[in-house]
This record gives C-alpha cells, sequence and structure tokens, in this order.
C-alpha cells in the first residue's frame, strides 16, 4: 500500500539525531511489547509480515506521532481482535473473559534461547529464475492497496540485478496470510539519477531487495 | 482497565510513558490469562535483549575478519555461515550478507519501508535507525545523513546504500584502521562501533583506544 510507511525519499523530516549511549529500551513498557510481539509470533498465529502490514495499516497521523514501540502496541491489538484471538472488550477489560484458542505451540524460557536466531524464508522453487546477475530489469508501475515491499522510489525504474538471493516467502502473499508463495529474491542495484534524476549525488547507488513479481526484463 | 490497581506500580514521566504501561500491562494479563503466553518467557527474552544480543557480538566478526583472510572470504561469502563458524551463537538466521568498504566503496544500511536490522549480530537497532528523517533520507542523501553524523568521506569514495526490503540482512565491514597493526582480535574489537557496522560511522582511531 502506498502508505505513509513508504518514506525512501521523502523530505521534511530533518536531521537524524543519534541519542548517545541509548538504552536497549527506554521503559519496561516498551521491552514488554517487544517481548509479546516476539512470544506470539512463536505460536504461529501470524506471520511476520502479517504484522508489518498491521503497522502500515494504522492512520497516518498515528504512525508519524507515536514511538516505535506504541506503534507495535497499537498493532499487536488491532491484529489480535481482527484475526480473532482477543476481543476489544477484553482488551479494554484487561482481562480475558472467554477461553482462549488452541494455539500451536507456546512460548517458554526453555524455547527462548533458540528464537534468537532468525529463522529461513527460503523456500523450494516453482519455476527457474527468470533473471540472471548482470541482468537489466525495470521494476514495475504497481500500487497495490495492500502490502508490498517494492517501496514507491524504486517503481518503473531501470536497474541491473546484482545477485539472486535464492527463493523466498513473498510477503505480498504472506501478508494477507495466503501461504508462503514462495518466488525468487534479487538484488536489483540502481544509479542515484536514475531514482532521483539530474540533482542526484552522481557517486550515489542504491539496491533494493527485489522479487519477481516486482521485475520485467529492461 | 483498572487504573487505580496499578496507580503505585509505574512511576515514568509523562503521561504517554504511564499510559503505554498501564496498556501494555493490561493487554499481557489478557494475554497470559487466555494461555497465549508465558510471563516468564516475557522476561526471559528481555533478559536475551538487554544482555546477550547486541552489537558486541558484530564487533567480534569484523575483528575476525581485519585478522583472519580466510574468514574474511567466508564472511564475505555466505555471511551466516561464516558468524556460526566463531561460535559466538548457537545459531544464526539465513540471509546474513556482510557488504565490503573499500578506498572507493563506502557501504550504508537503511530499511526505508520499517525498521529491518541485522539483529542477530548488531542487537536491537537504535531510535534514530527506525526513524523518518533516516529512512527518508539515506536513500537520496546519504552523504548528508553521514554529516549528521559527524563523518565526511574522501572525494572519490562512492556510496552504496542497501534498502533493507526483504528478509536479507546486511552488515558492513568496514575498512581497518591504519595504527591497529599486529593487535589481538579483543583488542580490535573495541575499535567497532555499532554505527561502522551500519555505515553511518567509521571504526574509532586506534589512538582513541590505545
Amino acid at each position: 500500500m502506498d502508505g505513509i510507511h513508504d518514506m525512501g525519499g521523502m523530505h521534511g523530516f530533518g536531521k537524524v539525531e543519534p541519542e548517545p549511549n541509548e538504552p536497549v529500551f527506554h521503559a519496561p513498557w516498551e521491552g514488554r511489547t517487544l517481548a509479546l510481539s516476539r512470544a506470539l509470533g512463536y505460536t504461529g498465529i501470524w506471520t511476520i509480515d502479517q504484522t508489518r502490514y498491521g503497522i502500515e495499516r494504522l492512520p497516518p497521523d498515528v504512525y508519524l506521532t507515536s514511538s516505535y514501540y506504541k506503534k507495535w502496541e497499537l498493532r499487536l491489538e488491532n491484529l489480535l481482535v481482527e484475526l480473532g484471538f482477543a476481543g476489544a472488550d477484553e482488551i479494554k477489560a484487561g482481562h480475558a473473559l472467554r477461553p482462549g484458542k488452541q494455539l500451536k505451540r507456546k512460548l517458554t524460557t526453555a524455547d527462548v534461547p533458540s528464537t534468537l536466531s532468525r529463522g529461513s524464508f527460503s523456500r523450494p522453487a516453482k519455476a527457474p529464475a527468470r533473471f540472471k546477475a548482470g541482468d537489466r530489469v525495470r521494476t514495475k508501475n504497481i500500487h497495490p492497496q495492500t502490502h508490498t515491499r517494492l517501496p514507491r522510489y524504486a517503481r518503473e525504474k531501470v536497474g541491473v540485478v546484482e545477485a539472486i538471493r535464492g527463493c523466498h516467502v513473498f510477503p505480498d502473499t504472506a501478508a494477507l496470510g495466503k501461504g508462503d508463495d514462495p518466488q525468487w529474491l534479487y538484488t536489483v542495484l540502481f544509479d542515484g539519477r536514475e531514482l532521483w534524476g539530474e540533482s542526484s549525488d552522481p557517486s550515489l547507488k542504491v539496491s533494493i531487495e527485489a522479487f519477481e513479481p516486482y521485475l520485467e526484463p529492461a | 482497565m483498572d487504573h487505580d490497581q496499578h496507580h503505585d506500580d509505574h512511576h515514568e514521566h509523562g503521561s504517554e510513558l504511564s499510559e503505554m504501561q498501564l496498556r501494555v500491562r493490561a493487554l499481557e494479563t489478557v494475554l497470559a490469562e487466555k494461555g497465549y503466553v508465558d510471563p516468564a518467557a516475557l522476561d526471559a527474552i528481555i533478559e536475551a535483549f538487554e544482555t546477550k544480543v547486541g552489537p558486541h557480538n558484530g564487533a567480534r566478526v569484523v575483528a575476525k575478519a581485519w585478522s583472519d583472510p580466510a574468514f574474511k572470504r567466508a564472511l564475505l561469502e555466505d555471511g551466516s555461515k561464516a558468524v556460526l563458524s566463531l561460535g559466538l551463537m548457537n545459531r544464526v538466521g539465513d540471509h546474513l550478507i556482510a557488504v565490503e568498504n573499500t578506498p572507493k566503496l563506502h557501504n550504508m544500511i537503511v530499511c526505508t519501508l520499517c525498521s529491518c536490522y541485522p539483529w542477530e549480530v548488531l542487537g536491537l537497532p537504535p531510535v534514530w535507525y527506525k526513524s523518518a528523517p533516516y529512512r527518508s533520507r539515506a536513500v537520496n542523501d546519504p552523504r548528508g545523513v553521514l554529516a549528521d553524523f559527524g563523518v565526511t568521506l574522501p572525494a572519490g569514495t562512492d556510496v552504496r546504500v542497501w534498502d533493507s526490503t526483504a528478509e536479507t540482512r546486511f552488515i558492513v565491514l568496514p575498512m581497518r584502521p591504519s595504527g591497529s597493526e599486529g593487535w589481538s582480535e579483543e583488542k580490535l574489537a573495541s575499535l567497532v562501533t555499532r554505527d561502522c557496522m551500519i555505515g553511518t560511522g567509521l571504526p574509532k582511531n586506534p589512538k582513541e583506544v590505545a
């Protein structure tokens, strides 16, 4: 979706302001929110792409004015209700009013160390890769209302395939809870001028990780 | 939500923090009562992210690459496999890619769409990495972003920005600073900052550390 989250190349947000000696969490609830998100992810009730789409669907004003973990917390509430794992009345009450659904698994303390590494998003390919390193490709001019990982700034641009990264879960499908729909993934490299025009830094190159459905031969 | 019950339990400043502390506690209560989460496991996750996962792991990877050419080749060939071989962690997720800085090329990592970050080796991302200024500007004004960090690249160094738009994750292998010849891996690791592995900083000057 062409949402506020798709920030690449926007103007007006000001300087980057690093915080010296930044703590891991700025308040206890931030860590709690992260832990709740990870523990729920472990149960298999949603995919990582569904959670990203959950953040993207927050209203733009909420997105821009909420802290990072506040967005996570709002997203958790919304997804739990949307997917039927908790009621809005329960969240409001701060207590369960009905028994929970049976989940595939539940995170225990003993499982936590194994969740400190990322899983694999590689999946068997249904067809050979359409492109190879060195191929010139053009990204499509697509504007799906739902989740996509093709950023606006890199649509309808010509780049070069730099590497094939394997066949991966396709976020545009997985975000809708419709399965893995594996697709080939490529690193596609663009000249700054292709993306930003004549005023671009001439020494700039930018790459995106592009799924095959985003690309056509150029 | 029962505000009175929790009134004495929180001491944060600012209404949003207090409101959020209560809101998250209410949510956790619902989820624990429904049998979805175990509060003890939540404690363990938080402890791990506060103590075990962090940029000290990435610094060891970089220091090893600086001092062992065979490891450096392996790292650039398959980041996940090479990092696992160091034994810093029991498992390393797939798709970790190390990108090498040279005198002619400076790499910078961003996620313009959300906050994708190589957290297994760098820990949780800092607030600025997740902020609108960084995510918007890194792809079209990386030298301006570097200036915000007080970094100026030499003329003749090109900039390459990696937008983390999939599940591949990137870590920058910075250039080893001169003046660190003969240093142990442990001492080399003390030169490696989090920011230099994102590409918004450079390693420390050995004179600062020696």
